[in-house]
């Protein structure tokens, strides 16, 4: 595959959120805040990166059985550096990611890229699609933590954009956005949008209903 | 006691591992189609997390913790290993998984076989992690970690148990093709989501 390719497809055609279902549960909740959000996704972003790098670099002298063992530690130790290296540098956000800078280690996208493409490609290939993979979760958090943060809470990067009522301007917040669940609808409605514009990407139901035979009552 | 009961119905129902912090999203979504194997699921994650959330209790508090290696001697009781507790965990949790599927495999072959595939994918459920991670971050002590950690699977099996019976319906219901499948079920998640939100005013 080009390199190109392999840089681009993640962020729409083959999103890990919105068609490979992975790394959702971060997604959720730190998108609350635009600033966290983008210190999330550098961070996942790198990890992802580095990990493919280095499970491919030595992908040819790991016992098949003991594989998973192998990539977990290469993932703990880049996700302890950057949570040491957060701690450093920003550490309020740090206090504000909590667990979840944590749980990059289990996040799926790390680990589903490592055993997928890692292991059965060259470093260089690796490394440009755990960039990709990381962009395109970057893509849809973004995505998700723009409306939540304009419209919940008339911010965007702790910048007022839209004055609030409560503080002398005129837009009402909508404070459902600034709740969690809110990031389900988001991702619904993104799924819905994707899969609108790109077709092949519809499941087929499992049931399909029946038209309606019955004559129309006059 | 009184303290243990609402710590357990707060870890259940207050504070849902799925659907009030979020976590082990992925097989949330990806196991709910059918309602057996969504039990199987959530038994599996109660047997793991009701092990490993105490075992690392221990470990972080004679070993990592600061000062936690003072049993040692005077030399080690400025000692701090917090870094090293990310990787301790996970070793914790997929070795717990290993010897749990060799144990069950062993001595319960009919609980082996009823939880088949799911046994080995818990080591990457982040609901595990998330809930020894919870565990560190509010100090709970061991008798308490026992408490939060049965409670936290308790309230994720039921979480995926009632997703499965929400989906097991929907599939008769004419969804719009671009939401079919994923794009529904998310919103569903985020209904019950908002559901459970209400049990947030309950204080205990």
């Amino acid at each position: 595959m080009k390199a190109k390719e392999l840089l681009v497809t993640p962020i729409i055609q083959n999103n890990p959120i919105a068609l490979q279902i992975l790394g959702i549960c971060s997604a959720l909740a730190v998108t609350g805040s635009l600033k966290v959000t983008l210190v999330m996704c550098v961070a996942l972003t790198t990890v992802t990166a580095f990990s493919n790098l280095f499970v491919s670099l030595v992908r040819n002298h790991i016992p098949n059985n003991i594989r998973i063992i192998v990539q977990m530690t290469i993932i703990a130790s880049l996700v302890i550096v950057v949570d040491q290296v957060l701690k450093a540098v920003a550490y309020d956000v740090s206090k504000q990611l909590s667990v979840f800078v944590g749980l990059i280690i289990t996040n799926c996208i790390v680990m589903g890229r490592a055993e997928a493409f890692a292991m059965k490609n060259g470093p260089g290939a690796s490394l440009l699609d755990g960039i990709g993979n990381g962009l395109g979760y970057s893509a849809l958090l973004i995505a998700i933590a723009i409306p939540r943060e304009l419209f919940g809470a008339g911010k965007l990067l702790g910048y007022e954009i839209l004055p609030l009522a409560t503080e002398g301007g005129w837009y009402v917040s909508n404070g459902l956005l600034l709740l969690p669940p809110s990031s389900f609808f988001i991702i619904g409605l993104i799924i819905w949008g994707i899969r609108a514009y790109d077709k092949a990407q519809v499941e087929e139901p499992d049931f399909k209903i029946s038209p309606n035979t019955k004559p129309a009552e006059a | 006691m009184e303290h243990f009961i609402s710590l357990f119905v707060r870890s259940i129902f207050i504070e849902n591992m799925a659907l009030a912090a979020f976590l082990g999203m992925c097989t949330f979504l990806a196991i709910s189609k059918k309602v057996e194997a969504a039990i199987g699921l959530g038994v599996a994650v109660i047997v793991v997390l009701a092990i490993t959330v105490p075992v690392n209790n221990v470990l972080y508090t004679y070993l990592l913790s600061e000062g936690g290696l003072s049993w040692l001697g005077e030399d080690y009781a400025s000692v701090d290993l917090n870094f090293l507790s990310l990787i301790t965990f996970i070793g914790v949790i997929a070795a717990m998984v290993q010897i749990l599927e060799m144990v069950l495999d062993k001595f319960f072959p009919a609980l082996y076989n009823a939880l088949g595939v799911f046994l080995p994918l818990i080591t990457v459920n982040c609901a595990i992690m998330g809930a020894n991670l919870y565990m560190v971050e509010r100090s709970y002590n061991f008798s308490e970690s026992v408490v939060f950690g049965v409670g936290s699977g308790v309230g994720w099996a039921l979480a995926i148990a009632a997703l499965a019976g929400i989906r097991e319906k929907m599939k008769y219901s004419d969804v719009p093709d671009g939401l079919q499948g994923l794009g529904i079920t998310f919103i569903t998640v985020g209904l019950m989501s908002l559901g459970f939100m209400s049990f947030g005013g309950i204080s205990l």
